[in-house]
């Protein structure tokens, strides 16, 4: 059965992208980052949620996308992937649409320079809209990572 | 009925009950002749079976019931505990003990305990036994609870003793409401009522059949208790669904007059006037009465046996269980109102407003209460560790046919829980290289004069910030020339070295990896084999190993933990416009050094530091800090840190201040980073990550 959800739609670059709703615990304007050394270099560092120190991860950066200037459009999504919370840096977050499974078909190999495998799919909004769905279980694994980053130097 | 809500706190009681078995059959062991701790074992592992079988986890609860048969025969005089019982009585809380661990891990505590209960049978068996004594009678018919259920002799002379000894004795009469669905439930709640306070002596129907939901909806029993009667009526009452108490204290007479004559005086006596004279009466009596219980036993083995106070009712305990992770919820809040505390104190130090800094001085002063009492909170006894040692002294001293005692003192120091959880295995691995190592087998103790059994001193106590824990064995002491052979021959150190090394710094060559002196490394423990995976694990804690030892005379390891390890002083440093915290504990000193001063040695900056060489680390390099540079400083602000003996000097930009920090987790995401541990919150919200000094010296 196809199921209805809502889905936190939010922009890196020109593209658009969605998460489920249930994975998003808020969404935070900048915060002050405290620089964390020695991790991954998109790894921004921590911030203050309420007394809760969370990592904030450049979501660009981790797609491999030209960095873009912080502005007040500027947000951090926190969601919470099994156990793990974590923000991302976005270029701006504000809207919610309504989808249905059925409205995502398998991505194409590349959008809009992100590799597939961090993709869930991409769903139309309308005639002109794309929207691409993460896979957030990819876009947080580590292990791929740390090869990555040894490969880069 | 949902069992599930229940398994949390079944598996916790049932953990209790096991370290209650597993402690008093060790001090039975010492003391096989005291019957008021076969009552002590027989009531756990009663109530245990209890909730087993409520619970539905059969195996368990049938193995119990074969245990609680021989325990039975015990108290009742009926068998004589000896060497063998107790070892298939161990062997059973062993198989219990695993089949809690089956059900906390989500399964059914199955077992094969076939060996076990065929043991018990047969100890059940092999003495001439009456067979009708091991069941609680169960002809008596059920109904006709009204008159007194009998006494057989030995129960009789139970609740005289009782009276003789100053306590209560009451015959209680419950009623359950015809309505309630789980009529054993409710009576398993008065049962487990009564237990916490006193002691059951007999039931009418019996328990089995009770537990079996073979009664009506009444039940009686004998009661011995240091509760008022009317307090007593009034716990009953409280549970619900029940519909009736009668509660009648006994005197000794009524008991000497034997049971029926008794329930006709019982009738009588069931107004109050009446019961206030044969309570005074009974006091009288009590003091002109010797307390009729002996303490048997042998005088030097004066083991773990807490004096023989099982007689008196333990304290029904007025705590309640709370879930960690709602104490870290809590703690979290709590930091969060500490960082506006401080917010507002600068503020209303700004605005001047005096009924404004009156209220925040009150506020700072309730809030660091609060602190205080949410801090103790997470604040657990040593006990809940050490309760588990003196079953393992015992049955590792029974392997290695050596003699141990093992003396626990300051088991009630509180340390945070965190902690509690972590020292587990460092303890039992020191512990156990006391027994291996430093207790001697009893023909070289009796050689060289000692007593046959050696001593082994566990010791818990406060010493400022900190915690130590000490263990001390009285037996051969560590010898510093065979040690400094054996680590020169592993190549730990160079003859040379080894001579200008203390005393102290050779005995710390006993945690380098990979190190032993024992001549055959045992299954057990040999003496540095894994030690420095117990110094690994302490130091990780923030704590500190050291050890003393008189060749001959004995071995001391004295650990140093500190108190809690989410709250810590910490020195607050600068680097650029970062702001780090280094804890307090860490820090042997803060100075100043010229540039000229930094010397380069084999490739790495050292300074000198009171005579000795110390590394040099940049920490604004360690981190690669944008916007400051030692390089750029004549003068640079170093803190020296210390991990156990080795020493490093960190060079800072400058220094904020000496602050209470609230440590916390950088989450789960990141990995492990080099050379920090954590992060704290700081006054202005701003997060400072918190500097892991194990991790910048190698």
């Amino acid at each position: 059965m196809a199921e209805d959800m809502k889905v936190i739609v939010f922009k890196l670059g020109t593209e658009e992208y969605g998460i489920e709703v249930e994975r998003v615990q808020t969404i935070e304007r900048m915060l002050p980052i405290t620089r964390v050394p020695k991790t991954y270099s998109f790894v921004k560092g921590v911030v203050n949620l309420r007394g809760v120190v969370i990592p904030v991860i450049d979501l660009g950066g981790r797609f491999s996308l030209p960095e873009a200037e912080y502005t007040d459009q500027t947000r951090i999504i926190i969601v919470t992937v099994s156990d793990m919370q974590v923000g991302f840096i976005v270029d701006s977050a504000n809207d919610v649409v309504d989808l249905n499974e059925d409205d995502i078909e398998t991505p194409p190999e590349i959008v809009g320079g992100v590799k597939a495998k961090y993709l869930r799919g991409v769903a139309k909004l309308g005639d002109e809209r794309l929207l691409i769905m993460l896979n957030l279980h990819e876009v947080l694994n580590k292990s791929e990572i740390i090869s990555l980053e040894s490969m880069e130097g | 009925m949902d069992m599930n809500q229940y398994l949390s706190m079944f598996i916790d009681e049932s953990n209790d009950h096991l370290q209650s078995l597993n402690e008093k059959m060790l001090e039975l062991e010492q003391s096989p002749e005291d019957l008021s701790i076969v009552q002590v074992i027989f009531r756990s592992a009663h109530t245990l079976k209890g909730m087993a079988a409520t619970m539905g986890f059969e195996d368990l609860a049938s193995l119990t019931h074969k245990m609680e048969n021989v325990l039975d025969l015990v108290r009742n005089e009926k068998l004589q505990m000896k060497e063998s019982i107790f070892d298939v009585l161990f062997q059973s809380l062993d198989a219990l003990e695993s089949m809690v661990q089956d059900i906390m891990a989500g399964g059914e505590g199955k077992l094969d305990v076939s060996h076990i209960v065929s043991s018990l049978q047969a100890i059940e068996k092999g003495e001439e036994s009456d067979p009708s004594s091991i069941e609680v009678s169960k002809d008596s018919n059920t109904g006709s609870a009204t008159s007194m259920p009998a006494l057989d002799e030995f129960q009789n002379s139970v609740l005289i003793q009782s009276i003789q000894a100053g306590q209560g004795v009451m015959f209680i009469r419950v009623i359950i409401s015809r309505t309630s669905q789980l009529k054993s439930v409710r009576a398993y709640m008065v049962f487990d009522l009564l237990e916490r306070s006193g002691d059951v002596v007999k039931t009418e129907p019996s328990v089995e059949q009770i537990e079996q939901d073979q009664f009506e909806y009444e039940f009686s029993l004998y009661y011995i208790t240091q509760m008022q009667s009317e307090e007593l009526k009034k716990a009953i009452l409280n549970i619900s669904e029940i519909e009736e108490v009668h509660v009648i204290p006994l005197t000794e007479e009524m008991l000497g007059l034997g049971a029926n004559e008794a329930a006709a005086a019982a009738e009588v006596i069931e107004k109050p006037e009446v019961i206030a004279e044969a309570i005074s009466e009974a006091d009288t009596n009590s003091k002109n009465t010797e307390t009729p219980k002996a303490v048997p036993g042998d005088e030097k083995e004066k083991t773990v046996r807490a004096a023989a106070k099982t007689n008196t009712a333990p304290a029904a305990s007025k705590t309640i269980r709370v879930d960690i992770e709602r104490l870290d919820v809590l703690m979290n809040l709590f930091s969060e109102l500490l960082i506006d505390r401080s917010r507002l104190e600068q503020l209303s130090n700004e605005l001047e407003h005096t009924d404004l800094i009156e209220t925040v001085a009150h506020m700072s002063r309730v809030s660091s209460d609060l602190q205080n009492i949410v801090l103790k909170l997470r604040m657990v006894p040593v006990d809940t560790v050490f309760n588990r040692f003196p079953r393992m002294i015992r049955d590792l001293a029974k392997s290695l046919n050596k003699k141990v005692d093992l003396v626990i003192t300051g088991a009630d120091t509180e340390l945070d829980r965190t902690v509690i959880d972590e020292i587990g295995d460092p303890l039992v691995h020191l512990l156990r290289n006391a027994v291996d190592h430093g207790v001697e087998s009893i023909s070289t103790r009796v050689e060289s004069g000692k007593s046959e059994t050696g001593t082994i001193q566990l010791r818990a106590f406060h010493s400022g910030n900190h915690v130590f824990i000490e263990i001390e064995d009285d037996g051969a002491g560590i010898y510093r020339d065979k040690l400094v052979k054996v680590a020169i021959s592993r190549g730990v150190v160079t003859e040379a070295e080894s001579a200008a090394m203390t005393d102290q710094q050779v005995f710390q060559l006993l945690f380098a990896p990979g190190f032993s002196t024992a001549e055959t490394i045992s299954d057990i423990s040999g003496r540095g084999v894994g030690l420095d995976v117990v110094k690994a694990k302490i130091t990780s804690l923030g704590g500190n190993v050291t050890i003393h030892s008189v060749p001959g005379k004995g071995t001391n390891f004295s650990v140093q933990l500190p108190l809690t390890l989410s709250i810590i002083s910490a020195m607050l440093i600068k680097l650029g416009s970062e702001k780090y915290a280094i804890p307090l504990s860490s820090i042997v000193e803060t100075g100043i050094v010229k540039k000229e001063k930094i010397r380069m040695v084999h490739g790495t900056k050292m300074i000198s530091f009171r005579e000795a060489l110390v590394p040099f680390v940049s920490l604004a390099e360690f981190f690669d800090v944008e916007d400051y540079s030692d390089e750029a400083e004549d003068e640079i602000e170093i803190v020296v840190i210390r991990k156990g003996e080795q020493l490093a000097a960190l060079a800072i930009d400058d220094f904020i201040g000496q602050n209470e920090i609230v440590i916390k987790t950088l989450g789960k995401y990141l990995p492990n980073i080099q050379g920090i541990s954590g992060a704290t919150i700081l006054g202005d919200g701003q997060v400072a990550l918190i500097i892991d000094p194990n991790g910048l010296i190698k």
